[in-house]
């Protein structure tokens, strides 16, 4: 699946624009907060319909207007493909292929496979559990929709459970034996929901090892580690002994909703003995073999969207990272990099063809592809 | 500001309004109609209104609606007595009842369990079913709940009262799921589809009848 054709209407800070990518690799580059990310996040909309980066898609509309729209043209072999999502203000968001509505936003997930690198998914290492066992639950939700089901199930009960609890410590009202029920409700839906992270985890790691070896030449071993407290078949006996702590809690303390991935480095955690640069190369790998998942199971090479994604790394790393894309053979790719000479010596050394994308004063122009090469002297001093 | 010339048309535009379903525009269309329309009907019709809220009763047996003590339901004698279906709501009789497919008794719970709504047990018509099943024979008792966690919920709580309630042998049933009578498989959901062929049924000739039952 390819982006042929990529039109933005008080998207964030562009007013209009329209761009036709490369079927390859594509570059945005220009200064601070001139909007490179934004393209790659209206990309992201057409795919995920909703940014990778705002909660409120309200936060997208473009300041002082009302309304938004982002449109893209999609080439998958002969079919064309032309989705588009837009929102008026206090109104629903639309979402449409080849001009007709969606009924449901979830039934579009999945055509359009994208995978986003972002600085901003540090997040999946300093924050909390949930942004994990989100990571986890929106890649296993693409390909198994029972899992999907018995997720949503599942967080059903465990708010009836919940709301319970809390009625009962507080009125004293209320039958001690529906806690049973929503046991027994809750048991089947977490065994299947444990035993697919597990079989997913399994898979994960020797592909997510392989990348990060490649990327940072084998100096560090890297470890995924799932732990979750139901395992099979005590799930019943976990939420027994955690009863009356529940009932003091006015909430459920024992579940998979409590389950927890831990990035290990070198045998340490690596929230707090990985350097950024190494937390950067996991988090990259990561997602790689999110990618490499994704194009398995769905028979599709998703867009990789890269933002950002040379800070912070050393030189040895971008090298083997950019090889990777070559050798790999990745399908689009989209790059951010405040530094448009680093990019595009990136790409020269490795003898592929990139088009660039300048971004400024709120507009997106390609550039010609001399132009850099011939405004800007590559140095070699800048990416030491 | 009104935007209506009567105060009268605009209070019962309003009141229309109040309805579940009914915006302001609809309302509007409903009265203005039923001004338009001859004298009578709309007569006949705030009668019914003030006759439903004063002659409707609820079945003191099954908690379906009725005019008399009993509904004619429980009261019936074509009714098998031996059987009774359990349902949420008053509609869920109605749609049984026109399938023409079932004889038996009911007994409507008034809703489902869903504590996050305030919706415990003792909201609903337990009890007195409870006490139904007591001092009755039931050789059956179907549950035809919701297919939505809240529904599941409200099953599992029955049957573990059910069988605590009465020492007479009586089957528990729940109402079949699966593919839709004239659907084709293609465009089922997958969970539907999944469940169907999980629970199959032995085939029998004519599955669409209904006549099957279950594997064991």
């Amino acid at each position: 699946m390819f982006l042929k054709k990529l039109n933005l209407l008080n998207f964030k800070n562009y007013q209009e624009a329209e761009i036709c990518p490369d079927l390859g690799a594509n570059a945005f580059v220009g200064g601070n907060g001139a909007g490179k990310t934004n393209v790659l996040d209206a990309i992201h909309y057409l795919s995920m319909s909703k940014s990778y980066f705002n909660a409120m898609d309200s936060q997208v509309i473009r300041n002082g207007e009302e309304y938004f729209i982002v449109q893209g043209v999609f080439e998958d072999g002969e079919s064309e493909e032309n989705i588009s999502c837009s929102l008026k203000k206090n109104q629903r968001k639309v979402l449409r292929r080849n001009q007709e509505d969606y009924e449901k936003l979830a039934d579009h997930i999945g055509l359009i496979p994208v995978v986003m690198i972002s600085p901003t998914d540090t997040v999946l290492i300093t924050g909390g559990s949930e942004e994990r066992r989100k990571f986890m639950d929106s890649i296993i939700s693409q390909y198994n929709k029972k899992y999907l089901t018995d997720l949503i199930s599942y967080n059903r009960v465990l708010s009836q459970r919940n709301a319970f609890l809390k009625q009962l410590s507080k009125s004293g009202r209320g039958d001690i034996s529906m806690l049973e029920i929503f046991n027994e409700q809750l048991i089947p839906l977490a065994e299947y929901i444990h035993e697919t992270r597990l079989g997913f985890i399994e898979e994960l790691v020797p592909v997510f090892r392989h990348y990060y070896d490649f990327i940072s030449g084998k100096s560090e071993t890297p470890g995924i580690h799932y732990d979750s407290k139901v395992m099979h078949g005590q799930f019943h006996d976990l939420l027994e002994k955690h009863a009356e702590r529940d009932l003091i809690m006015q909430h459920t303390t024992a579940g998979i909703h409590k389950d927890e991935l831990q990035f290990i480095m070198n045998d340490m955690p690596v929230r707090k003995f990985a350097s950024q640069g190494q937390q950067k190369s996991l988090l990259i790998a990561l997602k790689l073999a999110q990618f490499d998942f994704i194009s398995k199971v769905k028979n599709v090479k998703p867009v990789l969207l890269l933002d950002d994604i040379f800070e912070k790394l050393d030189n040895m790393r971008i090298d083997r990272l950019m090889k990777l894309v070559r050798e790999d053979n990745f399908g689009q790719i989209f790059i951010t990099d405040a530094h448009p000479e680093r990019v595009s010596h990136i790409f020269r050394e490795l003898d592929l063809p990139l088009r660039t994308f300048v971004v400024e004063n709120n507009e997106i122009r390609q550039s010609a592809d001399k132009e850099i090469g011939q405004e800007i002297q590559w140095n070699d001093e800048k990416i030491q | 500001m009104s935007t209506f010339s009567s105060r009268i048309l605009e209070e019962t535009v309003n009141a229309f309004s109040r309805l579940p379903g009914i915006g302001k525009r609809s309302a509007l269309r409903l009265v203005l109609h039923l001004l338009k329309s001859n004298p009578e009907e709309a007569g006949r019709l705030g009668s019914l209104l003030a006759r439903l809220r004063s002659e409707i009763r609820y079945c003191k047996v099954c908690n379906n609606i009725c005019e008399a003590e009993v509904c004619q339901i429980c009261s019936g004698t074509g009714r098998d007595h031996s059987v009774l279906c359990i349902v949420e709501d008053i509609r869920d009789v109605i749609a049984i009842e026109n399938t023409e497919q079932y004889k038996g008794l009911y007994h409507v719970l008034g809703g489902l369990i869903s504590p996050m709504d305030g919706i415990g047990p003792e909201e609903l018509n337990i009890s007195g079913l409870i006490e139904r099943v007591r001092a009755s024979s039931f050789t059956e008792i179907i549950l035809a709940l919701s297919t939505t966690m809240e529904g599941d919920t409200t099953s599992f709580y029955l049957v573990k009262k059910l069988k605590l309630a009465s020492d007479t042998e009586f089957n528990i049933s729940t109402i079949a799921r699966g593919i839709s009578v004239g659907d084709e498989l293609e465009y089922a959901d997958e969970v539907t589809l999944g469940r169907s062929i999980l629970h199959r049924v032995p085939y029998e000739g004519s599955s669409v009848q209904g006549k099957n039952k279950p594997m064991p």
